[in-house]
């Protein structure tokens, strides 16, 4: 793969993913043969937001390729609380570590620090953005589940800020799918998005409600609608309410439909669809490990 | 145009004539160049002036400076028509129009409050030029309407 950084979906090719995906199909059939590719290599994690499975999940992969992760640790503990830019903070770390993961919560900060440094650089999300390798462990799990070409995929939830959609929704127009997108008017997807799928001539379709698709699709992609989205409580709860499913909703549903999330959920999906055989978001989040194995491994192999 | 009109602003013996900006433009033109009169540079100006093409349109008369065609490509973002005249000992020298370019530095500020280059960060704006508008490179956010009020002062 011939990338200096990861930065956004919409710099990586069909190729480039199902290079990252095979990889990563190889390394989980037999974790044991990459066990020391990658010792004594040190990632810097920059983590200038909450997070447990992208914070974890990388550093579970650098670890079990033999290496081992350098922590900024939160943001009230680093120099970042006196104020010191994000250039400054990467351009100082790069000199610890072989290669850096940020997550920030402006949109852009990966774009601009990776400009700052000579190390590989990784977006682990910036702010309403891009999260690419969320993506690519999406992307892993749907292939598992459902092959990535001829299927017709609905992606619901908070498709305006949701970073994690508007990866996936580029990454997809590399494959043969029929995308569909379902939220409320005031969670539609961007004009930015919707401009790249345009320029793609991706086949997409906006809905503001779930059930007369349901029964088209092969993936259901939910994502948390945030109560911060919106101005009071009640109009949060009227709205949100609108985007939940449970076992029941999954009647109309095919047999082999894949229900993904990104986690955390909240009550989007009810916990008794956990029990059903359309349930793969924890395996999705398993995934995580792996897929980031991959990338790590084609990306620092790449800058040797 | 009667040559009376042409005189409202008067002729200059060596600079850049930016003729056809649309009118009520001007001011911003010099935004864009970044003229503020701070750096001595004698500017004269038309504000809607009567004109053929444009109905009405302004001209910014710049002395002593030849701009160079990547200083005033910015220009069609917002005055797509205009034509530079450079002019020396009084005579038109050469004559081009604002041709798009691919990208712009520096020049317009991004609307996203969340976006990095709205932080104190080391780091000049820059936006994709598309057919109908241009795009933050690092937030991807895009402008059509009214690039005008977005140009940094």
């Amino acid at each position: 793969m011939r990338h200096d950084h990861i930065i956004s979906a919409k710099q990586l090719s069909r190729a480039d993913v199902e290079e990252v995906l095979d990889r990563a199909s190889e390394i989980a059939a037999d974790p044991g043969a990459f066990a020391d590719s990658h010792a004594e290599t040190l990632l810097g994690l920059l983590f200038f937001e909450p997070s447990t499975r992208t914070k974890m999940s990388f550093a579970a992969a650098i670890k079990r390729l033999g290496g081992d992760v350098v922590d900024m640790g939160p943001t009230e503990y680093s120099s970042v609380k006196k104020g010191e830019s994000l250039a400054d903070t990467v351009r100082v770390v790069e000199g610890y570590a072989d290669a850096l993961v940020l997550r920030h919560p402006s949109e852009g900060s990966a774009m601009m620090a990776s400009e700052f440094v000579d190390v590989p650089l990784i977006n682990a999300g910036d702010g309403a953005g891009q999260h690419p390798t969320q993506t690519l462990l999406d992307l892993y799990t749907i292939r598992e589940n459902a092959g990535l070409d001829d299927i017709t995929v609905g992606i619901m939830g908070d498709l305006k800020y949701g970073r994690t959609v508007h990866s996936l929704a580029y990454a997809l127009t590399n494959f043969d799918t029929r995308q569909h997108f379902i939220s409320p008017e005031s969670l539609k997807l961007p004009r930015n998005v919707r401009y790249d799928l345009h320029e793609t001539g991706a086949a997409i379709k906006e809905h503001t409600d779930l059930d007369a698709i349901l029964p088209s699709l092969d993936v259901l992609y939910v994502t948390r609608i945030q109560r911060e989205r919106f101005p009071d409580e009640s109009e949060y709860r009227a709205v949100a309410g609108e985007y939940q499913i449970d076992a029941a909703t999954l009647d109309d549903a095919r047999d082999d439909l894949t229900v993904m999330h990104p986690l955390p959920r909240v009550d989007e999906i009810a916990q008794d669809v956990d029990g059903t055989a359309h349930a793969r978001y924890f395996q999705q989040a398993h995934n995580g490990v792996p897929v980031r194995m991959a990338l790590l491994d084609l990306l620092l192999e790449g800058s040797r | 145009m009667t040559d009376e009109e042409e005189l409202r602003v008067s002729k200059i013996g060596s600079g850049t004539v930016i003729d056809h900006v649309p009118g009520g433009k001007a001011l911003h033109v010099l935004a864009i160049l970044g003229i503020d009169g701070s750096g001595g540079e004698v500017v004269s100006i038309g504000m809607n002036v009567p004109s053929d093409r444009l109905g009405r349109k302004d001209v910014v008369k710049v002395e002593s400076r030849e701009l160079s065609q990547s200083e005033v490509d910015v220009l069609s973002l917002i005055a797509p028509a205009a034509t530079i005249n450079i002019i020396r000992d009084f005579d038109v020298v050469e004559k081009h129009r604002v041709s798009r370019p691919e990208s712009v530095s520096g020049v317009l500020e991004c609307p996203n409050v969340n976006c990095i280059t709205s932080e104190a960060e080391p780091v000049e704006t820059k936006f994709e030029v598309l057919e109908d508008g241009v795009r933050c490179v690092y937030c991807d956010t895009i402008i059509r309407e009214d690039i005008a009020d977005h140009i940094q002062v």
